[in-house]
């Protein structure tokens, strides 16, 4: 019998050729703005959605709540540093009270101790009013299949984003917060009041 | 003279005689048996002691044995002589049908807490613990959740299925899982 | 007579208040104020409940067990590849500190020995992520105190401290780093260039931030006097770490059980006389002076080894190190070896070993009993959170509403240590 030997692998360590010598980010023409909604234009008047005027307004100021619990609190603290700005995103408040935020970002295990407390402080949030479930143990209890941890925080709240990891890197959170701005902008005036709305709360149990 | 194991064991035998046992040194580390009613007067004399000064408590927790009957549940402690640079361990055993073990929260202040969580965890009941209550569950739990009889997780979630998992049992062939 | 009519209709309302007010309440000349589970300052959940005689503190309760996770009864299904993923998440500001005291506890068990190399690049790894964390928590008694700067300019180079993780093990929080008997794989050049750059640049940040903070009146005004405590009470509290140390007691694990050769490095043991605030952040930052020292050692000792030496990263520990691809395929012991760890099947031998490392917060302890089976017996954590958060009550007691705050981020409480 002939045996082939196939090499696979070489074991020279990979040379490494990213990040080491970082270019500098060009910022001279380098800045975004806003862009306009769709609309009509005539001799003095723009006529657009009222829903797309106030959803762009409210996509670039959504003020954040951080619901820190655990490892990914500290990511956010990173992503809240200079490092990976949040506040370029309108999230320059961090209201650390809930009657005064647009978003509410779980971050971090979610016990079934904590279960109870992550409900008041969601229904004290007015509308509207997003949440934003960051890491795998707010999104599904994570590693911690256990007795005392809360199998994902959409048991008790209802959730808008998922930003999976362990913890998820800063740009992850960064997507996860576009993705925020996304549905924020795109939501119809009348969706709080909607009959669809009401059944998603009332199966949490929230009137 | 430099305190060494030996110098600690003799010490101990001379005050306690047998009532101590099982001695060994399992990677460098003295241990040692205690009955439980002595608990407290082997750690207030380890404390005193001038040549002995174990006045550190560096870590109190319990094991569970279900095998050994009478002699379940062992709390451990973990004694540390700072000038000398010395730790020990004591184990106190008792059985898990009347779990009582005196506190040693008046020597030292740290036991406190390490005793709620060994309440909480194994219901080993701490006579004349200041406060005793559950510590790091919720407070309506009526289980011990460490003791080996309880399993890890949550029986109620129906978002995972344990028989992916190893746990549990597969469905039957001809059910729908089996066809495509 | 209308006005009249008015009034005592007034009188009227107003007792037919329905509040029910609870017993002793009227008596009651204390407030009791909730601070927490979520509150701002509180960094992590844990809750206090103050009572208060005006802005005084009278006495305080503390709840923990928001988060806990249950994580010494997860030990007891998982193999102990599986178990450091659960020791980063403890003092999550420097996991690698918990990976390898875990490892340095496995190896004791197994009785596996790490080459000199491996030592001293755990020595440089875990003196990083002491840095790290003493940045965060000096960074935030900062911002506490209302002093935002100070967290915005030093995080920058936790950030480089992330970049050095990530370039070691791919991570940059929850690391996950290294393997039982060394690192999975040898450090690159980048690392190295990396650690450094850090080396160079960090320790004119580190004297900006004490410049910031060292010397201000309102910072010393804020934390002199705040929260102290004597050696006697913070031994008897179990105190361990940088606040044991601003009592003034020296007792530092890495000094008196010197373990991964830190009996090979000279560095000073930074020592405060009162255990208030301020000897806690003069105490942090001494030690992450002391830490840099350690490094700029280390690295000068990795640079001297040549040739085959410096190729070293993990012990020859077969049993429980994961072998080479290239002789996975191609030698029948290696196969098998890989295959046992993977599935964790390798033969744990019965012991009982506690091991205890300098963690951020003091010391960190892992007590393992095998029974022999592949995942241990019973493996409990000595958590410094745990053991010295008790001592806030007697900390804060007759100190003002706003010590409360600043002793609690001063004693750097992470939640996921003190529930576990």
């Amino acid at each position: 019998m002939i045996f082939l030997y196939i090499k696979i692998f070489t074991y020279m360590s990979r040379p490494v050729r990213f990040n080491i010598h970082p270019i500098q980010a060009d910022i001279k023409d380098n800045i975004s703005l806003a862009n306009m909604p769709e609309g009509y234009t005539g001799e003095g008047f723009f006529a657009s959605r009222l829903s797309d005027v106030v959803g762009l307004a409210r996509k670039n100021s959504i003020w954040p709540m951080p619901f820190a619990t655990s490892c990914c609190g500290i990511e956010f603290m990173a992503v809240m540093a200079s490092h990976y700005d949040l506040a370029r995103f309108g999230a320059e408040r961090l209201a650390f009270s809930p009657r005064q935020c647009d978003l509410l970002m779980v971050m971090g295990t979610i016990a079934k101790k904590m279960g109870p407390i992550v409900k008041q402080v969601y229904l004290q949030m007015a509308e509207p009013r997003w949440v934003l479930a960051m890491g795998a143990c707010a999104s599904s209890g994570g590693i911690f299949d256990t007795y005392s941890v809360l199998q994902g925080i959409d048991q008790v709240i209802p959730v808008d984003v998922y930003v999976p990891g362990c913890p998820p890197r800063p740009e992850a959170v960064i997507d996860g917060f576009m993705r925020i701005q996304d549905l924020v902008s795109q939501e119809s005036v009348r969706r709080r009041n909607s009959e669809q709305y009401k059944a998603l709360l009332g199966s949490y149990g929230i009137q | 003279m430099a305190l060494t194991n030996e110098t600690i064991k003799d010490r101990l035998i001379a005050k306690f005689g047998e009532q101590l046992s099982h001695f060994e040194e399992p990677y460098g580390l003295l241990t040692f048996e205690a009955p439980r009613e002595l608990n407290l007067k082997v750690m207030q004399f380890l404390f005193d002691d001038e040549e002995l000064r174990f006045q550190f408590l560096t870590d109190l927790t319990a094991v569970h044995y279900p095998d050994q009957a009478g002699r379940e549940l062992a709390v451990v402690y973990h004694l540390h002589n700072l000038a000398d640079n010395i730790r020990l361990r004591f184990k106190v055993f008792t059985g898990s049908d009347k779990p009582d073990i005196f506190t040693a929260t008046q020597l030292y202040s740290s036991a406190n807490w390490m005793e709620r969580e060994t309440y909480d965890f194994f219901g080993i009941n701490f006579v004349g613990h200041p406060n005793l209550k559950r510590i790091l569950n919720v407070d309506e739990m009526e289980y011990f959740p460490l003791r080996k009889e309880f399993p890890l997780e949550d029986q109620t979630r129906i978002d995972k299925d344990d028989a992916m998992f190893g746990r549990g049992t597969l469905p039957a062939a001809g059910t729908i899982a089996d066809k495509n | 007579m209308m006005g009249e009519m008015t009034l005592i209709n007034k009188n009227k309302h107003m007792s037919e208040h329905h509040i029910k007010l609870p017993e002793g309440s009227i008596e009651k000349t204390t407030t009791t104020l909730n601070l927490g589970p979520t509150h701002p300052a509180t960094h992590g959940v844990f809750q206090n409940i103050l009572e208060l005689d005006g802005e005084r503190i009278v006495s305080a309760e503390q709840t923990i067990g928001y988060i806990h996770r249950a994580f010494e009864k997860l030990a007891e299904r998982r193999p102990l590849y599986q178990i450091t993923t659960l020791t980063d998440r403890l003092n999550y500001c420097s996991s690698p500190i918990n990976n390898m005291g875990w490892h340095i506890t496995c190896e004791k068990l197994l009785g596996v020995k790490t080459p000199k190399r491996v030592d001293y690049l755990r020595v440089i790894i875990m003196e990083l992520s002491r840095i790290s964390d003493h940045l965060i928590c000096n960074s935030v008694v900062g911002v506490d105190s209302g002093a935002f700067t100070g967290f915005l300019y030093v995080m920058q180079y936790r950030e480089l401290i992330y970049e050095i993780y990530e370039e070691v093990c791919g991570s940059r929080l929850t690391t996950n780093m290294g393997r039982i008997g060394g690192f999975e794989r040898n450090f690159t050049n980048a690392a190295f260039e990396k650690l450094e750059r850090f080396m160079a640049e960090y320790p004119a940040v580190l004297k900006e931030f004490e410049n910031l903070f060292t010397r201000n009146r309102i910072f010393m005004e804020r934390t002199i006097g705040a929260g102290p405590i004597s050696a006697e009470r913070a031994l008897n509290y179990g105190f361990t770490g940088p606040n044991l140390r601003a009592a003034g007691v020296d007792y530092d694990v890495r000094v008196h059980t010197p373990y991964a050769s830190y009996e090979d490095f000279t560095f000073d043991i930074p020592v405060g006389s009162t255990g208030d605030c301020y000897d806690r952040f003069l105490v942090r930052n001494g030690e992450m002076w002391q830490s840099l020292r350690i490094i700029e050692q280390a690295y000068r000792k990795i640079q001297e080894m040549k040739g085959a030496d410096a190729e070293i990263y993990h012990a020859d520990a077969p049993e429980y190190y994961l072998p080479e691809k290239k002789d996975v395929y191609t030698k029948m012991e290696a196969l098998i070896w890989h295959f046992k760890i993977v599935m964790g099947e390798t033969e744990i031998p019965p012991g009982e070993v506690y091991n205890s490392v300098e963690g951020g917060n003091g010391e960190l302890g892992f007590y393992l009993i095998s029974d022999g089976g592949r995942t241990p017996y019973r493996l409990h954590f000595r958590r410094p959170c745990f053991i010295y958060y008790q001592a806030y009550s007697e900390l804060t007691k007759g100190a003002m509403l706003s010590d409360a705050v600043i002793v609690m981020s001063s004693l750097n409480l992470i939640a996921g240590e003190m529930d576990a």
